[in-house]
């Protein structure tokens, strides 16, 4: 099955969903002009050869979220964490950071320096300095309030990950947590929907978790965190990218209630939803079972599963065996997840 | 999270998620469903549709019983003249259009959406309820502001609260686009094809869950009589589904034809009087309308009451029909009868796809071809 080319001739909101059309959006504009061996495999870092067994690792990041200040954390500790989370699926402990704002004019100094303290914070309790920046405003009505630009570098963990051109059929997928609580949170406070809920989003950051799988066990392929387009995002990449399918099993993938619920209430679903501090890994299946134990035992991963396995057919499709033992696709949304109607 | 809103309870559906309980029905749904014959149930609803692919539920039955799809999906309905109209008011006027969020990438006949029109500077605002437009209108005084309304009678006591609200506070910058459209009409339209198609094989109708809340169910008895045909009304989760479709096997093997109510949790046998007393207040019966797939339709929609008139986009922006005609090669007409399987048609997953849709059942995730392109493209199901 093909996808047709949608070519409307402008940018779309869409595009920045991280759904397909933020896939195609990449691939057609940026990926095909800048090719190189770096890039091309559109992890969520790069890993570039420095000194000899020296690597660094490198990724950036841009922050744009309504509301600024939520629960559970702010733009600034998703700038930070972000970006440390970034350095890290790509193998990496990020050092140094550099930030660069884009301030709207008539934006609170209070408000500024509110997000400021809650990035040294981050950085602070990851033992990372933010090291250069730049600051630009524009007129009012140019900006949504403050726009953070984050890019972090630092050096590859000791044992390498092979990333996307490493994952093989027959790979188990474990999953670190429960998944949606950032997305749900922001679409719920977003256009007034307060509810009155304890949920808060789960912005953390996932280095120490890396180190510690990385550290302990071999055979770990490929790691990503679901942010934007959700879970499905993120399997439908990689097997878009291996041209093999995945299929989980829905009775293993953790869930939190309240996200469960907010969702029915949205008529949306949390596979789709972003978290901020959860993680998908491939792994060897000789490995499974140590690194799952590995993952349990550490704070950021105690609720850890193992949910699916890259499948020996090709097809290029995320398959999910639901809660009735029946089959469906667990598809990549095009764009932004609408509520329905009904 | 701020304590300004409703709380949200703990698990509202787990309930009626038990897969232990599910599969206690599909052994039921088994046993009785006689080999000897065929079942093939409508299941009106495009979230009825919807639930049965997430869940993986027709996977689980047996054989010989079909789920075919009905037309029960606003976005689906909805002509291409409608949207087309829409556009021309966007481009025509300078005025806000707020729409529910899947109306917002439903092809015109100039395969353009509000999604680019938005892209393209046009003030579109997707919004949960009608009330925020109040909101908007209120903020932004010497704007106007437009509510694109769709919907069956589950979403039309809220543009009738829009409208009276509307009035009430004397606000002049709000009028409302109307396109709320009724089912028994619809349900007419499938067993009585207004193009003199045959009328379809259907031996029982999973009935609309939350239309129903609004209307009750009384409404069914006629139909039912009429055509013969069983009607359960049910919920939305997995045992909902599966109990209306033991039910309705339970009735064709008796012989029996009539109108049960599965989701009694929700719908009241009368519906909901106040919501239905705003309606009447605000609305009257149009005399035909258009819908996609199954023709001009009588008696099938509502228009705002001509005292509200003021409050009518189409008189207050002197909104013309624009004649247009769906793509000759689309099914999406004998999809939204449950004649024609959205795999069947020529254009599903080559030139229709849900990123670049030709016909609207691939547009809202609640349309037949859509839940087929996103859950099940990977299966060839045995045609019914």
């Amino acid at each position: 099955m093909t996808y047709r080319r949608q070519n409307d001739g402008l940018v779309t909101l869409a595009h920045g969903s991280g759904g397909r059309a933020t896939a195609e959006l990449i691939e057609q504009v940026f990926r095909c002009k800048f090719s190189n061996p770096h890039l091309d495999p559109l992890e969520d870092g790069a890993c570039l050869p420095w000194q000899q067994g020296h690597d660094i690792v490198m990724a950036t990041d841009s922050h744009v979220v309504t509301p600024l200040f939520f629960p559970g954390g702010d733009i600034g500790s998703l700038a930070v964490n972000g970006t440390l989370n970034d350095v890290a699926m790509a193998g990496g402990r990020c050092r140094y950071i550099s930030a660069a704002f884009i301030l709207e004019e008539g934006f609170a100094l209070a408000d500024l320096h509110r997000i400021a303290d809650s990035m040294a914070e981050a950085a602070k309790r990851a033992g990372v300095l933010i090291v250069t920046g730049d600051t630009k405003v524009v007129e009012r009505g140019k900006g949504d309030g403050v726009f953070i630009s984050t890019t972090g570098i630092g050096e590859r963990f000791q044992r390498s990950l092979p990333g996307i051109s490493g994952i093989r059929a027959g790979d188990h997928i474990l999953l670190s947590g429960d998944l949606g609580r950032h997305g749900a949170t922001i679409t719920a406070l977003r256009k007034g929907l307060q509810f009155d809920t304890d949920l808060a989003s789960d912005c953390e950051n996932l280095t120490p978790l890396v180190e510690a799988m990385l550290g302990s066990t071999a055979g770990i392929r490929c790691l990503r965190d679901p942010t934007r387009g959700g879970m499905a995002a993120v399997l439908n990449e990689w097997a878009s990218q291996t041209r093999l399918s995945i299929s989980i099993n829905e009775p293993d993938i953790p869930s939190n209630p309240t996200v469960t619920s907010l969702c029915e209430l949205l008529g949306l679903d949390p596979f789709y939803l972003a978290s901020e501090g959860r993680l998908l890994c491939v792994c060897d299946p000789a490995n499974v079972s140590e690194l799952l134990k590995v993952m349990q035992q550490h704070p950021s991963g105690k609720k850890a599963a193992l949910i699916g396995v890259v499948a020996e057919k090709p097809g290029a499709l995320v398959q999910i065996t639901t809660h009735y033992r029946g089959k469906c696709l667990l598809d990549w949304r095009y764009g932004d997840p609408l509520p329905r109607i009904c | 999270m701020k304590s300004s809103g409703p709380s949200v309870p703990s698990n509202p559906v787990a309930d009626f998620r038990s897969p232990v309980i599910a599969e206690s029905l599909l052994q039921a749904i088994h046993l009785e469903a006689d080999p000897q014959r065929q079942y093939r149930f409508m299941e009106f609803c495009g979230g009825h549709t919807h639930a049965l692919f997430r869940h993986g539920l027709t996977d689980r039955l047996p054989s010989n019983l079909h789920m075919l799809h009905g037309p029960g999906c606003p976005v689906c309905v909805l002509p291409v003249s409608r949207i087309d109209m829409a556009f021309n008011l966007l481009q025509d006027h300078n005025i806000t259009l707020c729409t529910y969020g899947d109306m917002l990438r439903v092809p015109g006949s100039a395969r353009n959406s509000l999604q680019t029109a938005k892209a393209g500077g046009a003030q579109v605002e997707i919004i949960y309820s009608p009330a925020e437009v109040l909101t908007l209108a209120g903020q932004n005084r010497d704007r106007q502001f437009v509510f694109f309304a769709i919907g069956f009678e589950t979403t039309a006591p809220a543009t009738a609260l829009l409208i009276q609200a509307v009035k009430s506070q004397g606000l002049t910058n709000v009028s409302v686009f109307c396109n709320h459209v009724l089912t028994p009409p619809a349900i007419r339209g499938i067993m009585e094809p207004s193009d003199g198609a045959p009328a379809p094989d259907i031996d029982g109708l999973i009935g609309p869950g939350h239309v129903s809340v609004i209307t009750g169910i009384k409404a069914y008895e006629a139909l039912v009589t009429r055509y013969r045909t069983g009607i359960v009304v049910a919920g939305f989760e997995p045992l909902d589904l599966l109990q209306a479709i033991l039910l309705l096997v339970r009735q064709v093997n008796s012989g029996e034809a009539t109108v049960e109510n599965q989701y009694r949790r929700t719908v009241r046998p009368a519906g909901n009087l106040i919501a239905r007393q705003f309606m009447d207040q605000t609305f009257q019966v149009k005399e035909c309308f258009e819908w996609r797939g199954l023709g001009f339709l009588p008696g099938s929609a509502l228009q705002i009451q001509p005292e509200l008139a003021a409050f009518d986009a189409e008189l207050r922006f002197n909104m013309k029909p624009v004649p247009a005609a769906d793509n000759k090669s689309c099914a999406c007409p004998a999809v939204l009868r449950g004649q024609t399987r959205p795999e069947d048609c020529p254009l599903f997953g080559n030139f229709c796809t849900p990123d670049n849709p030709v016909g609207s059942c691939m547009v809202s995730t609640e349309g037949a071809c859509a839940a087929h392109f996103h859950y099940r493209r990977h299966l060839q199901e045995p045609a019914p």
